[in-house]
């Protein structure tokens, strides 16, 4: 019940609407934006490219390197392409985490009650 | 011969239940309960992530659908992997921050209304079960081969380990359990890996021109279209496991069990290496197996190729390395079952004993009786359902669940976060919907009905032509949510969704 009563209080003490108006939450909503919308669009279009062409088409059975074709190829390709973006992201990240920092911090001090 | 197997299980199941019984001393809340009060590192839990996530169907099944079916066995691969980007660029860190116990905590935290919170976890009992029962049959099967015992005990002694270690050691000793195995499956795997590239003088080059005559497909072994006939149901099937990740409870409980959004990150991180590099390897249990067992051995051990790897080991290392495999994919069933038991029961508990029932006025001693009851009854449940589907091929449900979290939960979760003027109607109907669309098409699929008699489930023409449901039921679930949220007469609740958007983003009072 103590448990119930204090996050009721905790939660009408902070102003939401405000927060969502101050420039740093609109600054971290653009860039996170600005990067994830596109490299999703990019992940899950180089994703569905590889099922595409195989059941379509046969362009990706001729041999890239030896034995091993394109098809192969694209199919390592999308390993190489996860890591790259998991890591391209938690680089990214890192800066989402310093503008929430800031953020809290406003949120505290702007007393917003 | 089996001898040696045997010990190795018996070893694993001593430390699981050693693993159990420290945990039960750190599981007295339904906090400790549920998510292993949120103690988790980044790296504990990634490898409980890849733990919970790389099931008997990927290790075992993937290895034998490659070794029989060349690249197209390798797209089960490639989609199982880049689904976690789906999980890391949108659903991880929103998730970690609304959520406390169970997914349709998250949904709950937008929306308080019973019937959402109720219909959501139905959604994750009807997932985790269906998925449940694919992995108890499988381990039914294949601790039969393995080791030669009853299919009825198999999957009693597989219950009851599961039903120990959830009851006494809740998410403390499930996330051990997942990350033993985890290392178990990355070292056996390594293992086998090796020995294959030697076998090839370590040339890939060679390897894949020796496969080209090693099985009865020839040099179209390489190349796609051995399995996949169907270019929209190849598509369907790819688009069902790239968005079905990020909707399975299993794996989305996962997250509540580090402490914050950061670490919920770290997490996925990790587990996208390891997965990774587990799936890439698939490649050489595939190929190995396809040159030094060959494809006669292979299924006339078990029709649909799941004997493939373990097969492949005996060839590379005698009866040793048989016996630890066979004891690595035992550790693998076990994981994955614990987990599954763990997320639906917490949605019996947590969602309609606690919430609907008892309108969060439950104590927690209350709460925790709960939680433990629902275990036994999931287990119990899942049990008999495994026991009555012996006969069956339901090696389906697995697509069928990833079908469904597609269908029915990922939209819900996307508009939840994102969307401003979604409501209680619109994450109604965009579940209700998601759910049985996936449901009814794959009740009238090719996995059901078959004109040949023991092809599968019933005799007859299936009315609907594909395999798999997602091209169909992951659109059906979007549109009908975005239709409900329009149609419905509920003004948009905008102190509400910036709330949501504050918290999701920043995990401000959490």
């Amino acid at each position: 019940m103590a448990i119930r009563e204090h996050s009721l209080m905790e939660h009408t003490s902070i102003d939401y609407t405000k927060i969502t108006q101050s420039s740093s939450f609109q600054q971290l909503m653009r860039a996170k934006k600005k990067f994830i919308l596109p490299l999703t669009l990019f992940f899950l279009i180089f994703y569905f490219a590889l099922p595409i062409l195989t059941s379509y088409s046969n362009v990706l059975n001729s041999p890239a390197i030896g034995p091993i074709s394109w098809a192969w190829l694209f199919a390592f390709a999308q390993f190489i392409m996860t890591w790259a973006l998991c890591t391209l992201y938690s680089k990214r990240a890192a800066n989402f985490d310093e503008m929430v920092e800031q953020i809290k911090q406003e949120a505290k001090e702007g007393g917003s009650v | 011969m089996h001898g040696l197997a045997f010990f190795l299980f018996l070893i694993i199941v001593a430390l699981t239940l050693i693993i159990t019984y420290f945990a039960s001393k750190r599981t007295r809340t339904t906090s400790e309960f549920y998510t292993a009060d949120s103690s988790l590192t980044g790296w504990q839990n990634g490898l409980a992530i890849a733990g919970d996530y790389m099931s008997a169907a990927s290790f075992l099944g993937i290895a034998g659908m490659i070794a029989l079916a060349g690249f197209d066995g390798f797209f089960y691969s490639i989609g199982f992997l880049v689904a976690y980007l789906v999980v890391l660029y949108i659903v991880a860190e929103p998730l970690r921050n609304l959520g406390k116990y169970t997914m349709a905590d998250m949904i709950a935290a937008r929306f308080d209304d019973k019937k959402v919170r109720g219909i959501a976890a139905l959604n994750t009992i009807a997932i985790s079960t269906f998925y449940m029962i694919a992995q108890l049959v499988g381990a039914g099967g294949l601790i039969k081969l393995l080791l030669g015992i009853d299919y009825v005990y198999s999957v009693l002694i597989v219950g009851v380990l599961m039903t120990i270690y959830v009851v006494f050691g809740g998410m403390m000793a499930t996330s051990w359990v997942q990350i033993v195995k985890a290392v178990l499956l990355m070292v056996g795997t390594f293992i086998i890996s090796v020995m294959v590239l030697v076998k090839f003088d370590f040339s890939v080059i060679k390897m894949f021109n020796e496969v080209k005559t090693a099985t009865p497909l020839g040099e179209a072994f390489l190349n796609p279209g051995n399995k996949f006939k169907d270019p929209l149901d190849t598509i369907s099937l790819n688009l069902a496991l790239v968005l079905g990740t990020a909707g399975l409870p299993h794996i989305l409980i996962r997250f509540f069990t580090v402490k914050d959004a950061p670490t919920a990150r770290k997490s996925v991180v990790y587990a996208t290496w390891i997965i990774g590099i587990f799936y890439i390897l698939t490649i050489f249990l595939g190929f190995g197996a396809a040159a030094f067992v060959g494809y006669n051995k292979i299924v006339a051990a078990n029709p649909a190729g799941n004997m493939a790897a373990p097969l492949l080991a005996e060839a590379l290392g005698g009866d040793v390395l048989f016996a630890f495999i066979s004891a690595v994919a035992f550790a693998t069933i076990l994981a994955v079952v614990a987990g599954l038991v763990l997320s639906a029961a917490s949605a019996f508990a947590h969602d309609f004993y606690s919430h609907i029932l008892r309108r969060g006025q439950a104590t927690e001693k209350e709460q925790m009786v709960a939680a433990r009851w629902a275990s036994i009854g999931v287990a119990i449940l899942s049990i008999l359902l495994a026991l009555f589907a012996q006969k069956m091929n339901v090696a389906f449900l697995v697509s069928l669940a990833f079908a469904v979290a597609a269908s029915a939960n990922l939209p819900i979760i996307v508009f939840t976060i994102f969307w401003r003027r979604f409501n209680t109607t619109g994450a109604i109907t965009g579940m209700i919907v998601g759910l049985f669309s996936a449901l009814l098409l794959v009740f009238f699929s090719p996995n059901v009905w078959s004109p040949q008699p023991g092809a599968a489930i019933l005799i007859g023409e299936p009315l609907f032509k594909l395999a798999n449901p997602g091209i169909v039921s992951i659109p059906l679930g979007f549109i009908a949510a975005i239709i409900g949220t329009l149609l419905s007469s509920q003004k948009e609740d905008n102190k509400k969704f910036d709330e949501i958007l504050v918290k999701a983003n920043t995990g401000i009072n959490q």
